[in-house]
């Protein structure tokens, strides 16, 4: 972050340093109506250094230019290893991380949202940002997790009730919180309180279906967690990487820094990285498996048989390849073939996510979303791209891997009225005597 | 647009500005020419100004031309202009009210139709004022991508509720079996494709205006459009639980109007100053009782209480059923009370009917907060009325804000306390399982049925 400050300093117009102008050549980093209407300089706090002091020290021989390369890349490797020790401790680390996320990255998103509308003093504002907050996330854990909870559920009698009632309960705290705003508008803030209503929607919207989409993937098995994740992380390391030695064109106006070649290259790199990725990881069960809540041990086990898509499969390599590897056949999981998929969505559209993070940043002349991670910005910041990866790995899951959950589904069936039962019981036997599962043999189970 | 121009014109607080702009141009395009950092501080001050300016600064934007027609002006020519005006609202409110018992005549599919019209409706009247409020209606792309993701977000919608009911139609055709398998994956594509032209789209000078028509393209389609698929899921239900809960809003307004029109005295709310709790509490119980007495004269007939199904064979929607427990009168014994004053010892009452007060009372107590919301909304943006399709009434959106927490109340009452998940919507899944899956669902199914004697045990295929 210092280079920042030289950097600003060494603009030819910048006036000597003090407060104001300070606030003035930060001004490309607010609105110009901010040095209009308010006296005192508001600013956004992205020049404060937050490089600890150790690594300031150590680094303090080389240039900014590498120095900034290596804050980066120690911070990187830092955070990598992090990763790698919650994936070992375990899938209800892994969802407290994920929910971690995404109240810091809903957070920051407000607090950007705060600043901009200098509306910080709003009655009831920062309350109702973080209520709404807590009715969607309740109502999306009510729903979705519940499911893997069922029997622990129905064993207690209060949450058995809330279950049930679960829908009723989160629209009524939601319509709480819609009635407070309505009550808390003010005569002369009304545009700027439902600029803050919408602003918190969106953020809602963006923040918390995507961390929920995370974990219905990661309860799917974890390697549904972690490949998609990996792969939007090296695409982003790769591209940078490729851009840095070889980038030359430019690639959209959006983002300068951004270059073809380290778009293509990422692209390329993401996608053997992908391979590699599920072939070593396919292996192991504590990855492959569902996760499922053991009532017996009161803890999360993933223990199963791996489905096809894990076990490997004898593919015939069509005759181009083949003169070149000069192997006949080659081994590999079916899931490898989906992984292809999955790193050409994260090198292809999961960039669009970052472009869109650098848009909105642009637009309200922010350079990072907030100062968390020193060398990298804020938290919302590393996950940007990550943004669309989520929804779409849970949209091919459920479009090309699995359908709908059996036991959800008998569960669902056991709510009909008797009528209905045996409607649709009938239906699933006709429909099973049509394609011949069902003989008279079977039936006299 | 002539005033939005004018006011373009206008010196800003921040400096000099060009002159007006040419013929045709939105306020805020002549900066385009300009490329200096100055004109863009200019757009910023103008942008900060609309942020962050106390809504008494921000100038009214113009109430829009008089659409009465000519015809009811001669008739109402000789009254005074209060009463000119309470005419023209009675007369439009009992037209609107005609062309819903007509419609509720021709059907379902009628109703369905309707309601997206509806949907549509509101949904540009929104949009609208948001290119009005940010003078936006020359940016890039914009008006193409906001219809683009409406379309994208109906379709979802659609496929993944309305899908459910035409099931015996669409297993016949191939086509159609493809779309409903993929459904997600394609709806999700579609929706990738509008967002990426969105990024694309961006244009150096304009992120701020096009982020912010982004986020009220999507605030908008939450509102408009998820509400009015709980309506369309809920007229499945039965068609009762979309007459009831909608005509309790409308007479919950109407009935409050004229309360507060007779005995109003005290205000209500500082947001919307011609409501008063005379008129409040008043409707309240108005509507309670209305709703009641509604619900017992639907309650009889077969057309309003059956699920709407679609069968196959004739092609069209179908009502006919064997009512279920909620439509069947049943004895309750009155407490003690009212026994003295009816004299009656029981009463014979729809279970429904007891429904129908929770229905009222929410539509009494809690559709208000819509109206005040959209009050809210109107006096934030400066302005009287959405648009000015009725005349008297002001737009579509005027009319339907209070109807806007009720359709949900009423999907998730229906849910919670009627009946579990939707019969249609099982089977649909079940048939996509896996044949092996199949199977054991079938056995686990029928071991349960045996238990609970639904099916003789000794049945044979």
């Amino acid at each position: 972050m210092t280079e920042l400050r030289q950097r600003m300093a060494r603009e030819p117009d910048a006036p000597p340093e003090d407060k104001e102008s300070e606030a003035e050549a930060k001004a490309d980093g607010e609105t110009a109506s901010d040095s209009e209407s308010r006296v005192e300089a508001v600013t956004l706090p992205t020049s404060v250094d937050d490089t600890p002091e150790v690594l300031n020290r150590a680094l303090s021989n080389l240039s900014s230019r590498w120095k900034n390369w290596w804050v980066r890349g120690i911070l990187t490797l830092a955070m990598i290893a992090f990763f790698f020790i919650i994936i070992y401790l375990g899938p209800m680390v892994l969802m407290m991380i994920v929910m971690c996320v995404q109240i810091k990255c809903f957070h920051e998103i407000i607090t950007i949202g705060y600043n901009v509308y200098h509306s910080y003093d709003l009655p009831w504002f920062r309350t109702l940002s973080w209520y709404f907050l807590l009715c969607v996330n309740y109502f999306f854990y009510g729903e979705t997790v519940t499911d893997y909870f069922f029997t622990l559920v129905q064993r207690e009698e209060p949450l058995r009730i809330l279950s049930k009632y679960h829908r009723f309960i989160s629209f009524t705290l939601y319509l709480t919180g819609f009635c407070m705003f309505v009550l808390s508008l003010v005569k002369k803030h009304y545009r700027l309180q439902f600029y803050m209503f919408g602003w918190t929607h969106v953020t809602l919207l963006i923040v918390v279906t995507q961390s929920h989409l995370v974990i219905h993937n990661l309860f799917e098995g974890m390697i549904w967690f972690i490949v998609p994740i990996s792969c939007v992380i090296c695409n982003d390391i790769m591209a940078y990487m490729f851009g840095f030695f070889f980038g030359r064109t430019p690639l959209i106006k959006l983002s300068p820094k951004k270059t073809w070649e380290g778009f293509i290259g990422g692209c390329f790199a993401t996608v053997v990285f992908g391979l590699l990725l599920s072939y070593v990881m396919s292996g192991y069960r504590c990855f492959v498996c569902p996760v499922e809540y053991n009532n017996d041990t009161n803890s999360f086990t993933v223990d199963c048989e791996p489905s096809d898509l894990f076990r490997l499969q004898e593919y015939n390599i069509p005759g181009v390849i083949q003169s070149v590897i000069g192997w006949k056949t080659v081994r590999m999981y079916p899931f490898q073939i989906h992984s292809i998929a999955l790193s050409t969505f994260a090198s292809l559209i999961g960039p669009f996510g970052g472009f869109f993070a650098s848009g909105f940043k642009r637009a309200f002349k922010i350079k990072d979303f907030a100062n968390t991670i020193p060398g990298h910005g804020g938290i919302m910041d590393r996950f940007d791209c990550q943004y669309l990866m989520a929804t779409f790995v849970n949209v091919y899951i459920a479009s090309f891997i699995r359908g709908p959950n059996p036991s959800k589904l008998v569960q669902q069936f056991l709510t009909l009225r008797p009528d209905q039962q045996l409607h649709i019981f009938n239906m699933l036997k006709s429909h099973l005597t049509d394609k011949g599962m069902l003989t008279a043999a079977t039936e006299d189970k | 647009m002539w005033e939005l121009r004018h006011r373009g014109g206008c010196p800003g607080p921040g400096g000099a500005v060009a002159p007006p702009p040419r013929e045709g141009e939105a306020a805020g395009g002549d900066h385009e020419t300009e490329s200096t950092s100055d004109k863009e501080t200019d757009i910023d001050d103008r942008y900060g100004d609309l942020d962050s300016r106390t809504d008494s600064d921000i100038p009214e934007i113009p109430p829009s031309s008089d659409r009465t027609p000519e015809i009811l002006k001669k008739a109402l020519s000789g009254l005074s202009s209060r009463w000119k005006n309470w005419w023209i609202r009675g007369i439009l409110t009992l037209t609107m009210i005609s062309l819903f018992f007509l419609i509720i005549y021709m059907g379902s599919f009628m109703l369905m139709l309707l309601v997206l019209g509806i949907q549509v409706k509101c949904f540009h009247e929104i949009i609208t004022i948001g290119y009005r409020v940010y003078h936006s209606y020359d940016l890039p792309w914009f008006r193409t991508l906001s219809w683009y993701f409406l379309l994208c977000v109906n379709y979802f919608f659609y496929g993944e509720t309305v899908a459910d009911y035409f099931a015996t139609f669409v297993q016949r055709e191939e086509q159609l079996q493809f779309l409903i398998r993929y459904h997600r994956f394609i709806s999700f594509a579609l929706y990738l494709a509008g967002f990426c032209m969105f990024v694309l789209s961006l244009v150096k000078k304009h992120y701020r205006l096009q982020f912010y028509m982004f986020a009220w393209t999507h605030v908008t389609l939450l509102i408009t459009v998820t509400q009015s698929h709980l309506v369309i899921q809920n007229l499945f239900e039965g068609m009762i639980w979309f007459l009831v809960p909608i005509s309790s809003v409308i007479c919950n307004d109407i009935t409050a109007y004229l309360f507060g029109f007779f005995f109003g005295r005290t205000p209500l709310i500082k947001l919307s100053p011609k409501k008063t709790w005379e008129g409040f509490i008043g409707g309240f119980f108005s509507t309670v009782i209305f709703g009641f007495i509604a619900a017992y004269v639907l309650s009889k007939y077969q057309y309003f209480v059956c699920p709407v199904e679609y069968r196959s064979d004739v092609n069209s929607f179908v009502t006919e059923c064997e009512p279920s427990e909620l439509f069947q009168l049943q004895s309750y014994s009155l407490p003690p009370f009212l026994k003295a004053l009816l004299r009656r010892e029981t009463v014979s009452l729809y279970p429904f009917q007891i429904h129908s007060i929770a229905l009222s009372t929410f539509a009494s107590l809690i559709g208000p907060f819509g109206g005040f919301f959209a009050s809210g909304f109107k006096r934030a943006f400066k302005i009287k009325d959405f648009a000015n399709t009725i005349p008297g009434h002001g737009g579509i959106m005027d009319r339907f804000d209070c109807q806007y927490l009720m359709a949900t109340f009423v999907h998730v009452y229906i849910t919670s306390f009627i009946r579990g998940p939707n019969p249609s919507k099982v089977l649909q899944q079940l048939l996509v399982l896996q044949p092996e899956q199949q199977l054991n669902v079938y056995k686990v199914l029928k071991t349960h049925l045996v238990e609970k004697g639904i099916l003789q045990p000794t049945l044979k295929v």
